[in-house]
């Protein structure tokens, strides 16, 4: 009876997997949310092994502020094409240019600006499912979030009033105009990704690894300096992102612990250039993954109020 | 958390008790001392600390992470929190004590291995504890913990802690069969007993209760017995260039119960057609068998029509084929159970309608005695209520098969989770009328 047993990552795996199938078992019109980071690769290769050998079945989705790390864009592309996946993407200038996204005056972070073209991509496509890479340890608000989170016709999710997730019988009904957002990997760890990402050998983008970049201090963070602005014709997309004269430019050997858009994103310095370092890191780090990311940092519950507000 | 050389199992966990009764202390006590928490999270309980506390760090504020709950102090929802030891890893689930949150400490408790359930030392046992102790039971929980906290308030008196756990032991057998009951005295607030052993209590032999947490036996948890495999999802590439992919046919799913072997005999219901296991398919490549709770593909020796809702079943022992059903119910929703109405019910990866013929009785948590024939099944209530099902269900009882005997209702309209439910042991197993399949 002792060879019938599952360490801790084949058990969040066949957890997963089996979340996956219920979406496609249950759902019209799914999507799958692919970023490039390191949480939404694991959903792939959980994907393709919940639909082999026939074609996953839904396409993927995501939502660029226009401030992205080039890096990351590549290896989204490059991967989509390798699953033979359809890669829908919708960004927020486009949001913006047609009046359904308004920056707030003086905020330059568009992460709040994702959720109106989140919404938009969901009602343009008609989806009632979208799978996404959150996970609960990552955050106060996210710890409570279901497997199954419903959303109502405004894409809002209300804490307060959550279904109950029983055993493994996930309730996916939905009424037209509503959606669900699914969660496989909500158990799963920071550490579980690296360590699943390293038994998988699965490709990551290269900003996971340390390497040079030019970078200045804010907010108690090592902010990447933005791409030089080179179409005088257009306004300068990273204004307010760039240093000050008092905010000296450093080259530092750095990576990324976590991927938001070039704004929103700490850098770390870190020499780790391997899998094998990460997950070393990983076991010493004393700062929690988020603690890089300034979008959660603007006060204790600004991850509740977005997701409040159709976020994931 | 420190590399390990052998895998880690995995433990989940649930912690329920009243309101104030600690535990989203113990949470974070247990992720504090067991240094699982960083420094950025030590740092934001510190500055609410400032804010709102008059300077003392609240380890509460570690799991109530909901706004409404930091302003009125209490848990609202099912918050999930991970740690780790290098023996293993934990899922702990906080489930509120809140008389109205109950079907929350359900859904906590219905994927544990282990349920802690906290007592105020000063209090005693209340309705509260019983309530807790019968959902755990009810719902199959193998190991029990009794953390008897705030031992700091009552003086570390043996007395009182045995005086609680005479109490507790009195009703422990009307509830039936956990696996393993526990009691410890603890102090959440000043890490007693919970992470490294107390100096207040010298007549206390156990260990503290990580170390109970990290030691008890949970590998023999699974249902190896009597294989059951409910079709999630029919994987058919249907690839027009590939030949042997054009040709594949699949069936996915997870395995709720026992253990498949390639070439195994096996009855497809509710079709009762008997065939064999050609392959076990995986990401990975064949294997010659899968087990539970492991996800695979299936593919069958003949090309029989089967479908999501489908049930693949070894012939060692067959299930119950039913439409007339018995069950145990939690009723999670404020509108009442109404006999004669309408409802979803999902079971394993089949939604069928039905309807409520009976309530039998209802438990009353203060003398866990069964009332019989009430009226109706309020929120939090728990009885056993009779079904009919637009289709007859696929199943075993919920004691022998937590996942092939367990269902949820859901109302149509609202799509609101109403009820968790146990079924009773079928009347009779499939009978099969079929003669081997051939071609």
């Amino acid at each position: 009876m002792s060879s019938y047993h599952l360490d801790h990552l084949q058990y969040l795996e066949t957890e997963a997997i089996h979340i996956m199938r219920e979406v496609a078992g249950e759902f019209e019109r799914p999507a799958l949310l692919f970023s490039g980071g390191k949480d939404s690769i694991c959903l792939l290769r959980l994907a393709e092994k919940a639909f082999r050998p026939s074609d996953i079945p839904m396409p993927f989705l995501n939502v660029e502020t226009g401030h992205e790390f080039p890096e990351l864009i590549a290896f989204r592309d490059r991967r989509a094409k390798e699953l033979g996946a359809k890669l829908i993407v919708r960004t927020v200038d486009e949001a913006i240019a047609k009046g359904d996204a308004q920056p707030a005056p003086g905020e330059i972070s568009r992460n709040k600006l994702q959720i109106p073209v989140l919404l938009g991509a969901i009602a343009e496509f008609q989806f009632d499912c979208a799978i996404g890479g959150a996970r609960r340890d990552e955050e106060k608000a996210r710890a409570k979030e279901r497997f199954f989170s419903f959303r109502d016709s405004f894409g809002q999710w209300d804490p307060k009033a959550q279904r109950p997730e029983i055993w493994n019988l996930y309730n996916a009904k939905v009424n037209p105009g509503e959606n669900m957002r699914v969660f496989p990997l909500s158990n799963w760890t920071e550490m579980d990704v690296w360590e699943y990402i390293k038994k998988e050998q699965l490709a990551v983008p290269t900003i996971y690894f340390s390497h040079e970049r030019d970078c200045f201090r804010r907010g108690g963070q090592w902010l990447p300096v933005p791409p030089p602005h080179t179409d005088a014709n257009k306004p300068d997309p990273y204004e307010g992102a760039r240093p000050k004269p008092n905010e000296p430019i450093k080259k530092l050997v750095v990576r990324v612990r976590t991927i938001a858009d070039m704004i929103s994103t700490g850098m770390i310095e870190s020499p780790a250039d391997s899998v094998d370092d990460i997950i070393a890191e990983v076991a010493a780090a004393r700062v929690t993954e988020r603690g890089t990311r300034a979008d959660d940092k603007a006060s204790e519950a600004a991850m509740e109020d977005r997701k409040k507000a159709g976020y994931f | 958390m420190p590399q390990s050389q052998h895998p880690i199992e995995l433990l989940r966990f649930n912690t329920c008790g009243s309101v104030d009764d600690g535990k989203s202390t113990l949470i974070g006590r247990l992720l504090y001392d067991s240094k699982s928490l960083m420094e950025d999270q030590v740092e934001a309980l510190e500055k609410s600390a400032d804010l709102t506390g008059g300077g003392t760090i609240n380890l509460a504020n570690l799991t109530d992470g909901l706004r409404a709950e930091r302003e009125q102090g209490i848990t609202i929802d099912v918050a999930y929190r991970y740690f780790a030891t290098p023996r293993r890893k934990f899922i702990v689930a906080d489930t509120p004590g809140h008389v109205q949150y109950t079907r929350n400490m359900v859904t906590g408790a219905s994927t544990a291995n282990l349920s802690i359930v906290l007592v105020d030392a000063r209090q005693g046992v209340i309705e509260q504890t019983r309530r807790h102790t019968y959902i755990a039971a009810l719902l199959g929980i193998p190991h029990l913990v009794i953390a008897i906290n705030k031992m700091d308030l009552v003086e570390w008196k043996a007395e009182r802690f045995q005086e609680i756990r005479d109490e507790i032991e009195e009703f422990l057998p009307k509830l039936g069969a956990f696996r393993d009951v526990k009691f410890i005295p603890i102090s959440a607030l000043n890490g007693d007993n919970v992470v490294d052993a107390s100096k207040h209590t010298p007549w206390y032999e156990g260990p503290p209760l990580l170390a109970h947490l990290e030691n008890v036996h949970i590998a023999s948890d699974w249902n190896f017995q009597c294989f059951r495999f409910p079709v999630q999802w029919v994987n058919r590439p249907n690839n027009p260039t590939n030949q042997k992919l054009h040709d594949f046919r699949g069936l996915s799913g997870q395995i709720a119960s026992g253990v498949i072997r390639q070439g195994q005999s096996v009855v497809v219901l509710p079709a009762a057609m008997k065939t064999t296991v050609k392959e076990i398919w995986t990401y990975g490549g064949s294997v010659p068998e899968a087990f539970c709770p492991q996800s695979v593909t299936i593919c069958l020796e003949h090309d029989i029509d089967v479908s999501r809702g489908d049930m693949i079943v070894g012939l060692e022992q067959l299930p119950g084929m039913e439409s007339n059903l018995r069950a145990r119910v939690c009723w999670m929703n404020i509108r009442p159970l109404q006999p004669n109405k309408k409802y979803f019910l999902k079971h394993g990866t089949q939604t069928v309608q039905a309807i409520v013929t009976r309530i039998e009785d209802r438990i009353n948590f203060t003398t866990l005695e069964s009332e019989p024939n009430p009226a109706a099944l309020a929120v939090n209530d728990i009885g056993i209520i009779h079904l009919k099902t637009s289709k007859p269900l696929i199943y075993d009882s919920y004691a022998t098969n937590r996942l092939t005997g367990s269902f949820i209702l859901i109302e149509p309209g609202t799509n609101a989770t109403v009820a968790a439910g146990m079924l009773f042991p079928p009347t009779a197993t499939v009978k099969l009328e079929y003669t081997d399949f051939a071609i």
